[in-house]
Parts: structure tokens; sequence; C-alpha cells
């Protein structure tokens, strides 16, 4: 324990940072593993097809064993000494300014690297099988390794440079794995979609580190957390919805949410790890991360939990009208992002149960997405759910665990999402009655589309065509969803159970504020699960006890505007994209002819009087020196005149 | 005698050596007048020290010979060049640096 600083944030959490040493000196290998195994693949082209994938895989699990054994060691400390940091080098020295590349190991970061590389790893198998026949595999399991890397410097990072650093870095791989099919245009353009939408996110995040580095003249946690609460209140705000518009942006919250649809054009797995499970969740950790900061502004809280309440509706009410599987699965990601959007912008009430159902999200939208990708694996890659239909029988696996994600998305006691929600609600209600009412609304809803995707895929008659054969994936595919499905099952109680989770995670972001109700606390449970039961039954009346048509009927007016997504794409592209090109068409033309009129006018001008002025020259000596005798003359005449 | 008709006769020469640089075309010619002109100069300063009653134009006077038989020297070697090239003596001829 040498030069440990104890840092004291204001309403934020408290804890004592050390140096890392023994065990924790290990740190940096958690991300240097999956990145060597990327660079391995990358640079080992073909050569290392063979082999790439299971090594791949293989790195994935060992950073998991890793994160395992720092996860016991750290639970030998006491809580407020868990947090450990590790500085590698310095990076870019300015003046008095510098990054240094160091690496912070707190409970929150930890809980990261448990779900990443668990998850992570996890989702690496069922490539293994997913995946088997792609030529293009090593690729695919290269950009894996690199995710996992990038992850994890983002959750890992000692400042919001760094963080930077592997925010920029999953959004790289998520452009690259949505677009891994790019022979086909519609991916390609999702994947370019989703990178430009990130960009959007990426300019509050740098404008937000570069508002640090004047304010507090620093970008590492511990300076800019210190200094939090002396800065002014307008910087505060300024920073919280800058990092807000960087949340909103990678996890596809309003006003940036378009790309997370169209981003299901890439491989399952990749759905599920990087636009389920991790990625798409960084949001909810940069603003847990910045706790001390959102803590101080009241505003910027507020905005945060706008856009949560907004989205969670917005994507549940898009889940409902969604056929294919996989988009309805996204539009059901988004909504339980906007749960932990809003849980994270509630404050210290809301922090370690946005974590929790993160995690617990983590696994049972993981194991849904590797359920989905199960089924479409045995019906020759069909999306669309009407041409499922009494799946269960051919795939009872399959059907076990998607519908053990099922039972925990929607909330049902005692699936892992009945806690993390049943918390989160709880928390709303007690904050605002009307953000409470919107997020059991949002629960209804939930459990009315996800229903949905059950009885469309597993139950009721079969409409796939008599040529299809659905059958059971392999064991590698099958045995991750059996193992994603148990943490569905037990996850949420294990952690909420006791607060086992909410005291692991009080240094970070300090003690969870006790709320008071008109009515008990079980009540409210109570109406939250019948809201839950209702979407239910309702879903039940109107896709297994009705029959389902193959081709969608053409629906109420609020059907087909959820099914065009509320218009986002038109909207941005009438709102941005078309105002845009007319800027840059305009820019064009200004360029072509005034800019280039002025440059190419002035060079004319001075090339056409040079032409003249040559006429002067006419070679012959003689009238060289008629000039030269008219020069001196006029200077003699001069210098007389004057002397007169 | 009156010895500001020195200086007319010097400024004579001068003319009629700058008229003969401007009008005649063939170098030696040319080159003869410019000799004229230095020796009308010559004249003048020489006049000038008379006039003055110092020899400070004399010591220029000097100054100018020296010079003017340098260049009669580098003078005489481009002409004679040219004229090995060019079969001519025309100060017109050599106008190839023109564009």
């Amino acid at each position: 324990m040498s030069a440990a600083t104890a840092v004291r944030w204001s309403e934020g959490g408290s804890q004592v940072i050390s140096e890392a040493s023994g065990m924790f000196g290990l740190t940096w290998l958690l991300i240097a593993l999956p990145l060597f195994g990327a660079i391995v693949l990358l640079v080992g082209g073909r050569r290392t097809n063979s082999f790439g994938p299971v090594l791949a895989t293989l790195l994935v699990g060992f950073s998991f064993v890793l994160g395992l054994v720092l996860f016991f060691q750290m639970l030998g400390q006491p809580g407020e000494e868990r947090a450990f940091n590790q500085s590698l080098f310095e990076w870019a020295p300015i003046g008095d300014f510098s990054v240094d590349v160091g690496f912070q190991l707190d409970p929150l970061s930890m809980a990261f690297v448990l779900l990443v590389t668990f998850v992570g790893g996890l989702v690496h198998i069922y490539s293994l099988g997913y995946m088997a026949d792609d030529p293009d595999k090593r690729r695919f399991f290269a950009y894996l390794n690199l995710f996992v890397a990038s992850m994890l410097l983002l959750v890992l990072a000692s400042s919001y440079v760094l963080v930077y650093v592997g925010w920029e870095g999953v959004g790289l791989v998520s452009y690259l794995l949505i677009g891994f099919w790019n022979a086909k245009p519609a991916y390609a353009t999702a994947a370019k979609k989703a990178f430009v939408m990130n960009r959007v996110g990426d300019i509050g995040m740098s404008l937000a580190i570069m508002l640090m580095v004047t304010t507090f003249g620093t970008t590492a946690f511990s300076g800019v957390f210190a200094g939090a609460p002396e800065a002014s209140s307008g910087a505060l705000l300024a920073l919280g919805l800058l990092l807000l518009l960087a949340a909103t942006g990678k996890s596809a919250q309003l006003p940036l949410q378009a790309w997370l649809g169209d981003a299901m054009a890439g491989p399952t797995p990749v759905s599920a790890l990087i636009h389920a499970a991790t990625m798409v969740t960084a949001g909810v950790y940069l603003i847990v991360r910045s706790n001390p900061i959102y803590n101080l502004s009241d505003g910027a809280q507020l905005a945060v939990v706008l856009v949560g309440v907004l989205t969670l509706l917005f994507g549940a009410f898009v889940g409902t009208a969604k056929d294919d599987i996989k988009k309805a699965l996204a539009a059901s990601t988004m909504s339980q992002i906007g749960y932990m959007i809003l849980a994270a912008g509630l404050g210290p009430a809301g922090y370690a149960f946005a974590i929790v159902h993160l995690l617990t999200h983590g696994f049972f939208k993981a194991g849904l997405f590797l359920g989905a990708g199960s089924v479409m694996h045995g019906m020759d890659d069909e999306v669309d759910m009407r041409r499922y239909g009494a799946l269960r029988k051919a795939m009872p696996i399959t059907f076990i665990t998607f519908g053990a994600g099922y039972l925990a998305i929607i909330g049902i006691p005692p699936f892992s999402g009945f806690f993390s929600k049943d918390k989160i609600i709880e928390a709303a209600l007690a904050d605002n009655i009307w953000v409470g009412i919107a997020a059991i609304l949002g629960a209804g809803i939930t459990a009315f589309y996800m229903s949905r995707v059950m009885f469309l895929t597993f139950f009721g008659q079969k409409r796939w065509a008599d040529e299809t054969h659905p059958h059971e994936s392999p064991r590698s595919m099958t045995v991750p969803m059996i193992l994603l499905a148990i943490g569905s099952v037990v996850l949420g109680a294990v952690l909420v159970i006791g607060g086992r989770f909410v005291s692991w995670l009080e240094p970070v972001v300090g003690p969870e504020e006790e709320h008071d109700f008109a009515i008990p606390v079980l009540a409210i449970t109570a109406i939250i699960v019948a809201v839950s039961l209702v979407g239910v039954a309702l879903a039940y009346v109107m896709y297994l006890r009705r029959p389902v048509l193959v081709e969608a009927p053409t629906g109420s007016v609020l059907t087909r505007a959820a099914r065009q997504d509320f218009f986002q794409d038109a909207f941005n592209e009438s709102l941005f994209m078309r105002p845009g090109q007319y800027l840059t068409r305009f820019l064009v033309f200004f360029d072509n002819r005034v800019i280039d009129g002025f440059v190419n006018g002035s060079a004319a001008a001075i090339g056409g009087g040079s032409a003249r002025l040559r006429r002067w020259q006419t070679g012959f000596v003689r009238s060289y020196a008629l000039s030269m005798l008219a020069g001196a003359v006029l200077v003699v005449g001069v210098l007389v005149l004057v002397r007169l | 005698m009156n010895p500001e008709n020195y200086l007319y006769l010097a400024t004579i020469l001068f003319v009629i050596g700058a008229v003969g640089v401007l009008v005649r075309r063939n170098a030696i010619v040319v080159f003869m007048c410019i000799e004229l002109m230095l020796n009308a100069s010559n004249l003048a300063f020489v006049s000038f020290a008379r006039l003055n009653g110092n020899i400070d134009g004399q010591v220029v006077a000097f100054f100018v010979m020296v010079v003017a038989a340098a260049e009669v020297v580098i003078g005489l070697a481009i002409i004679v060049t040219i004229f090995r090239t060019r079969r001519s003596a025309s100060v017109d001829d050599p106008n190839l640096l023109k564009l």
C-alpha cells in the first residue's frame, strides 16, 4: 500500500486509490491478451486460419480467468480500499498538462471486466459454431478480440482521454462487424450509418474532454472529480450534457437512436455481444463513472432522466411492431438501456441499480440474441417471426434458454430482470410519480412485445415452408446459451438480495438513498408484476388465440408508424441529411466559383500583365542602351533641379 | 583661353559618343563610341581639376583610363567570340535571351 491517496468526492463515494501491486499489477494483461490475439490474427493473415479462432477464444478465456482472480483478490480487501491505479507510461506530456496511460481497477470497472470477458468469452465459443462455415471466420474473430480489448480499455481507463481511445475502438469494431458481410450494400450502409451517428455522439465526448482540460487542467478521473465541487455550475451542466450526448450516441438513446435497428445487419453473435450486452451500455458506464459531475448538476440529471424515459417508451413501442426477430430485440435493447439511463439520472438512488440492470440485461439479452441466432441458424437465416411458429418441439434447448431470457426481461420473479427492473422503477417512483408511471408502462409494453416474440417464434402453428427443416444447434452454440440462461435466472437474486451489489459499488457511487413511499414497497412490486402480466395476456390474446398471418397486415396508423421506427430516418433525413447536403453543395459552389474564381482571376491578371511587360524586353542592345541613357539623364536632371 | 571651352568640347564629344552607341549597329564602332564617351568625361575631369586648382580630377582621370583599358580587353574578347560564332559583328543580332 504505497502512495495511497484517499479520494472523497462530493456526495459521491469515497475510496482509497492505491498503486496497483501484487496481482493487481497484472491489470494491463486483461487488455493485452485479447489485443495480442487481434494483432496475431490480423497480421498473421491466412496462416492463422486453422488455429486463429480457437486462439482468440482461449485468450478471452484467459482474460476472464485473470479477471476472476483479481475479483477474488479484491473481495479480500476492505470496501474502501478496493481501488487500484496502475500508471503504465506518460503518453502525451505538454507543458503542465499531461496524459498518462493508466488503468483504474475499482468495483465498477471490475463488474464490467467480468461481464465483458464472460459474455465475450461465451460469444466467442458460440461463434465457433455459428461462423463455422464462414470463409472469413478468422477476420471475424480478430475483430471480436479487438472489441474485447477496446471495451476493457474503455472501462479500465483512468482518464477520460483513455476512455475516449476505448470509446473510439469499440465504435470502430462495431462498424467493422456490422458491415462484416459488406458484399451486401444494405449492410455496408448500415455500418456507415452506425459509424456516422456514433461520430455525432463522439463530438460530445471530445468537447467534454476539451472542457475538462480548460476547467480542471486534467482529464484524469481523480483530478476531474476532485475539482468538480469548485467548478462553476455552468461548466458542470455543460459537461453533463456533453457526456450525455456521447452516451446517447453509443447507447442508441434518443435522439441518436436510429442506428441500432440497422446494426442488426451484423452477424448475430455481434448483435449479442456488442449491440446488446456490452458496447451499447458504455453510455451507462460513462454516466455512472462521471457521477461526481452529475451529482452536482440537477439540470444535467434531469436531461439524463428525460432521455431515459423517452427512449424506454420509444424502444418499447417500436418493439411491438417489428416482425424481424433481431430488430424486435434491438428495439428492446434500446428500451432496456433507456431504463439504465433513467436510473443513472436519478443520482445516488439509481447508480447501483443502473449497473445491476446492465449486468442482468447483459446476460439475458445476450442469451436472447444467441437464441435468436440459433433459431435463424436452424431456419436457413429466416428472420421474419411470422414465418416461424411452433419451434419449441424442434429446438427444445433454444426454447428453454430463450424462455429463461424472456421471463427475465419481462420481470417475472424470481428471474433476474425482476430484481433489477423493479428496483429501477421503485427509485423512479420515489423521484417523480410520472417518471415512475412511464417506467411501469414501459414494463407492461416490454412484457407485451417480448411475449409476442416468444409466441410467434415458439408457439402456435408452424408457418415455415416445407423445405425448411428446423433443427437444434450444435453443442458449441447451445452451451453458451445454457450458461447465459443460468445467469438470467439467478444473477438478479445474487446481486440484489441483501443489497450485495449496492454495497459493492458504494465506494464508487456513494451510499444508496432510502426512499419513502405512501404505499408499501411490496404493493408497488405487485403492481409492476401485474402490469407485466397484463401485457403477457394481451399478447396471448392477439398472437396465440388468434391465428397469425404470414404476411403482415397493414395495421393501424400507429402500427405502421412504429414499424417505420416512428419515421426516425425520414426525420433525420429531412432535418439533418438534406440541409447538410444543401450546405455542402452550396459550399462546393462557393469554393468553385468564388474562391477559385478569385485565385484563378488573380493568377490570370498577373500572367496577362507579365505577358504585356515582356514586350518591353526587345532583345536589342541599343534599346537597352537608350533606356540606360534616358535613366541617367533623368537622374542627372533631378539632381540638377534639386540643387537649384 | 577660357577653360569652360574645354567643358563644351567634352560635352560635344560625350553626346557624339552617346548618339554613336545608340545609332550604330557595328559592335566595333559602338565600342569606339564608348571610348569616346569615356575620354570626354576624362577631359571634363581634367578641366575641373584645372578650374578648381587641385588634382582630384586628374586622379579620377587615371582611374577612368585603367577601367577603360580593362573594359577594352573584355569587350573586344566578347565581340571576337560573338563574331566567330555568328559571323557578324552587329549588336542587333545577339538577341537570343529574348523569349
